[in-house]
């Protein structure tokens, strides 16, 4: 790759990775590389972001309090048993030495150790078969919230961020959340049953010894946050190069007949590598941090065990206390310091889980459309009167879309909405539909401004056929009836026939139950605008908004459906966007769009007898014959 | 397996040094036991407080050892297993940019998606682990059965009846679990295709109101998805109490028969305390050997799906390409008696026998129905796909003689369902020709008709555009596209469909160009507007895979009833006007 190249990509994803990985950087010396980037404030709200992740990931186990009982009483049932299967071996080994060791005893020994066991075997299986039942119902019930949150998102949300890093959310993200809440929780409770059963055995044993140990654990646990500091950090930069790489391949792949028409694979592999190297840096260091979390908690551990030996040791010469007891303290010391290693081990996981947990619910905490205010009303029925006053819009502030527009549409008119492109003709279909919201001036529908109606009431009023023709998966006779969910099968097919639909499905495989896949990848983009149009009829929505709906669609086919069309637009208020202007001709009213103004509205003749832009376009289109 | 190798070698030494330097740690925790006797049984019995000091410091100096081979190890593991997955990663998305069309169509884009991520993680999670493990747990296990051995051969013969047993056990739980585990992948294939099309569907979604529909959809997959992994975790933890089972079942016969050899007086009661040790140590690294094998079985489904795609045969090259040194030159077009189908057996051809010439520099326009093969005769010209039957020949060359790029470079091609990606709007115009001057690169958008809106945006060509292209309209969006495609200046341009949201007059700008400033190249021009095409130097009309009429635009009108019949459509109402 050559420098300049290198420079362009680092400066285009040094935006994404400084608002991404805010913790790269913070106080103290840092390891590896890369340029140091500040993050002080972040480094001290982190703590309480991670502890109100961990809060808000255990909201989703509360309804399964009791099985996580179950799991509780199972692992301490598993624990014990586990403890006494290897205690009860000494008494057993001692009997034999003793007089009138038999086998007949031994035997006896052993089938009641053999039960311990199976006890042990039955309550690990029991705990580990209900952990997976609630971590995977928890996950259920986390992807169904954040799929329901997303599609609530307004549609600016869609507009301005990546389809690739929301999936990222939904799948390496929670597939993190997932690995935790499968075996953490588990060792966490067997842990500090581990740890407090051990505890009170030691204290049984020697005080003394035991203040020792314990005096450890604050300079292992400090040993543990110094590297768990740097791991959460590194963990964190992983998931975002990974959202950030995940990103890019969507777009990529998506894009990739594009990427081929242009021979443009080197480059896209380049622009690839930059991003799948520059994840790999932080990978690696992500996993080192991650993975030393074990070695270094079991070489503390061993110093701890150590010490507890010397100390011991000087305590049998010095106070006699006695070799049998010593022997058994330091397994104790071991037994203790073994679960915080292992506790220490899950890092990797709970780090993953936690930045992962963060990245899904900031898209949870995303404000959704604003609620219905709450004397929103509903229009039933609904007339299709359609009033645009002073209509002011930008979708950024300081660029202004439509400037102060004023229409009005009746029931059964046909309003045309024709300019050159970006005038903002698909704008106001946006503002109607309210996917955006408008800066100033009003709209109302039957009186009714449409900020007090509820959406979806608004929204099922009005059928759209958009410029970009998207299906869904499922049969061809399923993604019309998405028009109208309770229409029958004739109703389907009257639908496609009035879109001259009917023809070309019937001439498919399995008719109407061929199935789409892939966003209808088996179809011509014409084909996809006919069923897109078929869909919009078969809803009975008063108000009906066709943007550039026939752009595709061969003219021949278009007179075809014409017919149907008109039908269709009798009892409807309708809008057209449209470039063909044979399409709009007959519209009761004609408004042409330059620079987000209406310049000139009337119907055909009218402006054509005006002789301005709109004759201007329609003679243009003549001249050229 | 072996083609995985070329991943290892580079990182050969880390592959290696990390095992071993994690074989310190097992070294370690052997030897404190035995340091840990001597305090015990020498300097606390002896009254030696040095003695112990002295032996207590060389256990720490052991733990720091320890210490220093752990966290070394992890780095190496860490550096292998990840700059291991990078770099497959890499592969496999250079293989992606190998496919052709219908490699890509057979492949969903979700699904190659989740390939270059959740799997990948999943085979590194897996080497990660294998690496930590890979000398630890058999080590262990091997040292303790051979000390077994050494210690009581009679009583060493139960680990060699149970062991098998258990390995045959685990066998088959992995056997089991593994289908699941394909399953489980494929539904969350599903589940991602489900997002994904939320995601790019959401304006119709909520024009019809159809948030609660999707969410009962996505519910039910997402049901589905946990059911199967319900159904594939439930395997894998028996996993675990199988091992459990043999294990505890190895001490209960080695306390018996040892008991019983201890009653009779054949073997010490130490000896047995020890053995017993032993068996913990067998348990313990064969839980970790199972623990390696239920992340394994995940890893491998995955990796089969990673190899499926290195693997898959990519149907369009250009290896046998015998001119591969020749670019295009002029842009001439043939067609000889060429035929298409999509399914390579389905009945219904979508070109059907087509014989056509075009002339270097020609205008040609094509009309026709929706459906009926237009977009796939020109996806022919730069080889997006390859005819069935027939050649196609361009300058005189069959396509498939030359290489892809020199194809490609001279056969610009504006594609119906075009994209622009997130960028400035200079970067994607950049595409066409990386090393364009800036006059170039506003000529061609010039010529685009783009020029002028994009100077009317306060950051004009550095505009930042986004996902798709969202903050431009449809028609800036082709207008886009179409001044990606001359900054190629291609020999052959093909228009698909590219204008139909460009109104009229600008068009007209666009075609004025092109006669003027595009005459030496030939140009393809597909349209639904009649007036698009009607100047062109040959007009085809084709209908269901077939050329049904062409000539110039009186030819037609006075032959063609098809033609006709799209003439009328279109201009009646200026007749009548």
């Amino acid at each position: 790759m050559d420098q300049a190249r290198k420079e362009r990509l680092i400066k285009k994803y040094a935006y994404a990775q400084q608002t991404d990985m805010p913790g790269a950087g913070g106080p103290g010396p840092r390891p590896g590389r890369g340029p140091g980037r500040g993050g002080r404030n972040m480094a001290v709200k982190k703590p309480e972001n991670s502890r109100q992740a961990v809060r808000r990931l255990f909201s989703y186990l509360e309804q399964d309090t009791g099985k996580l009982f179950l799991v509780f009483f199972c692992v301490i049932a598993g624990t014990v048993s586990m403890l006494a299967g290897s205690y009860m071996l000494r008494p057993i080994i001692n009997s034999l030495t003793e007089e009138g060791g038999n086998p007949q005893k031994l035997l006896h020994s052993l089938i009641l150790m053999a039960a311990v066991y199976a006890v042990g075997i039955l309550a690990q299986y029991f705990q580990q078969r209900i952990m997976i039942t609630v971590s995977q119902g928890a996950l259920e019930r986390i992807r169904n919230e954040l799929f329901c949150k997303v599609q609530r998102l307004p549609v600016r949300f869609y507009d301005t961020n990546n389809n690739g890093d929301i999936m990222s959310r939904f799948t390496n993200d929670l597939d993190a959340v997932g690995d935790m809440l499968n075996n953490t929780i588990v060792q966490i409770i067997s842990g500090v049953i581990n740890v407090t059963g051990t505890l009170c055995l030691m204290l049984y044993t020697n005080v003394w010894l035991t203040l020792v140990t314990v005096l450890m654990v604050p300079l292992m646990l400090k040993l543990a946050g110094m590297v768990m500091a740097r791991s959460r950090r590194f963990y964190k930069a992983q998931q975002a190069a990974l959202g950030t790489l995940n990103g890019y391949i969507e777009e990529t792949i998506t894009g990739q007949k594009v990427v081929k028409v242009f021979c443009h694979e080197e480059v896209a592999q380049e622009e690839f590598e930059f991003l799948n190297y520059d994840l790999r840096d932080k990978q690696i260091f992500a996993q080192f941090f991650g993975g030393i979390m074990g070695p270094v908690m079991n070489g503390s551990g061993q110093i701890s065990y150590s010490v507890t030996a010397i100390v011991g040791g000087i305590l049998c010469v010095l106070r006699g206390f006695d070799l049998g007891g010593l022997t058994v303290f330091v397994n104790y010391s071991r037994q203790f310091t073994r679960p915080i290693n292992e506790l220490s081990m899950q890092m990797n996981t709970v780090f993953s889980a936690l930045a992962g947990a963060e990245r899904v619910f900031r898209i949870m905490d995303e404000e959704p459309e604003a609620p219905d205010s709450p004397d929103a009303v509903t229009l039933d029925p609904c007339q299709g009167h359609v009033v645009l006053q002073d209509v002011t819009f930008g979708y950024n502030p300081d660029k202004v879309i439509l400037k102060k527009i004023s229409l009005y549409a009746k029931p059964g008119q046909k309003i045309a909405l024709v300019g050159s492109t970006g005038a903002g003709k698909t704008t106001i279909t946006n503002l109607i539909t309210r996917f955006y919201d408008i800066d100033s001036g009003s709209i109302t529908i039957d009186g009714v401004d449409i900020r007090n109606i509820k959406r979806d009431n608004l929204r099922s009023n009005i059928a759209m056929v958009l410029q970009d023709t998207h299906l869904f998966t499922g049969t061809i006779r399923e993604n019309i009836r998405y028009g109208r969910l309770d229409a029958t099968d004739e109703e389907v097919e009257e639908a496609a026939k009035l879109a001259s639909a009917h023809h070309f499905i019937r001439r498919l495989e399995h008719g109407y139950d061929t199935m789409i896949e892939g966003d209808g990848a088996n179809l011509s983009q014409g084909q996809r605008q006919l069923l897109n149009i078929a869909r919009a009829a078969i809803s009975k929505a008063p108000i009906l908004i066709l943007d550039e709906a026939t752009s595709s669609v061969d003219t021949r086919t278009e007179r075809h459906i014409e017919h149907g069309m008109d039908r269709l637009m009798a009892t409807r208020t309708t809008f057209v966007i449209a470039h063909r202007l044979s399409t709009v001709r007959n519209a009761n009213a004609i408004m042409v769009l330059e620079n987000g103004e209406i310049i000139e509205r009337g119907d055909h003749d009218e402006l054509l007898a005006m002789k301005g832009r709109y004759y201007e376009l329609y003679t243009g289109k003549t001249e050229l014959d | 397996m072996k083609r995985y190798m070329k991943y290892v070698r580079p990182y050969l030494y880390a592959f290696i040094l990390g095992p071993i330097l994690m074989i310190t740690e097992v070294a370690g925790e052997v030897l404190m036991p035995s340091l840990m006797a001597d305090i015990i049984n020498v300097g606390a019995l002896n009254h030696d407080v040095g003695y112990i000091v002295g032996k207590g410091l060389s256990m720490i100096g052991v733990a720091l050892i320890m210490m220093i081979g752990g966290i070394g190890g992890a780095w190496f593991a860490s550096k292998a297993a990840v700059s291991f997955s990078a770099d497959l990663r890499k592969d496999l998305f250079r293989k992606i940019q190998t496919f052709s069309f219908a490699n890509l169509d057979r492949f969903s884009t979700g699904s190659l998606v989740t390939r270059l991520t959740n799997d990948i993680t999943q085979v590194q999670n897996l080497i990660m682990m294998g690496l930590r493990m890979a000398l630890r747990a058999p080590g262990m296990l091997i040292g303790a059965v051979i000390m077994a051995f050494i210690m009581n051969r009679q009583l060493a013969m139960i680990f060699l009846v149970i062991l098998p047993i258990m390995v045959v056990a685990v066998a088959v739980v992995i056997r089991v679990a593994f289908p699941r585990f394909t399953i489980l992948q494929k539904k969350l294939d599903a589940l991602n295709s489900n997002i994904q099309e939320m995601l790019t569907n959401v304006r119709v979604i909520k024009s019809f109101v159809r948030g609660s529909y999707e969410e009962e959809r996505f519910a039910r997959s997402n049901a589905e998805l946990k059911n199967s992994g319900l159904n594939a975790f439930k395997i894998v933890i028996i996993q675990m109490p199988v091992v459990m089972l043999f294990m505890n079942t190895t001490t209960l016969l080695v306390v018996w028969f040892g008991g019983n050899q201890i009653l009779t007086g054949r073997m010490p009661v130490g000896d047995l305390t020890a053995f017993t040790t032993y068996v913990v140590q067998v348990l313990s690294s064969l839980m970790m050997l199972a623990m390696v094998l239920l992340t394994s079985s995940r890893a491998i489904a995955s990796l089969k799906r990673i190899t499926e795609v290195l693997d898959a045969k990519v149907d369009l090259t250009d290896e046998d390409a015998r001119y591969s040194q020749v670019p295009v030159k002029h842009g001439k077009i043939e067609f000889q008696n060429v035929s298409f189908r999509y399914y390579k057996n389905s009945e219904e051809k979508v070109l059907d026998d087509i014989d056509l010439v075009i002339e270097p520099g020609q205008t040609v326009g094509i009309i026709g129905s929706t459906g009926c093969g237009k977009t796939t005769l020109v996806s022919l010209i730069p080889r997006l796909y390859d005819a069935d039957e027939g050649k196609v020949l361009v300058d005189g060359i069959d396509v498939r003689d030359y290489s892809l790029k020199n194809l490609r470079d001279g056969v610009g091609m504006v594609l119906q369902k075009n994209v622009l990606f997130s960028g400035t709007i200079q970067e994607n115009l950049r595409w066409g020709d990386e090393n364009a001057t800036r006059e170039e690169l506003l000529e061609a958008s010039r010529s685009a008709q783009a020029d002028e809106f994009v100077q009317n945006f306060t950051q004009g060509y550095e505009t930042e555009l986004g996902q798709g292209g969202v903050n431009v309209s449809g028609g800036q969006k082709q207008r886009l596209c179409i001044a990606r495609a001359l900054l190629k200046k291609p020999k052959i341009l093909i228009l698909d469909d590219s204008t139909s949201a460009v109104d009229t007059a600008t068009e007209a700008k666009i075609r004025e160009t092109f006669r003027t400033t595009l005459k030496d190249t030939t140009k393809l021009i597909i349209a639904q507007r009649i007036t698009s095409v009607m100047e062109a130097d040959q007009i085809l009309v084709m209908d269901e895979g077939k050329i049904v009429g062409r000539g110039r635009h009186e030819e037609l009108m006075k032959d063609c009833e098809a033609y006709r019949e799209i003439y009328d459509s279109q201009m009646r109402e200026e007749v009548l006007a």
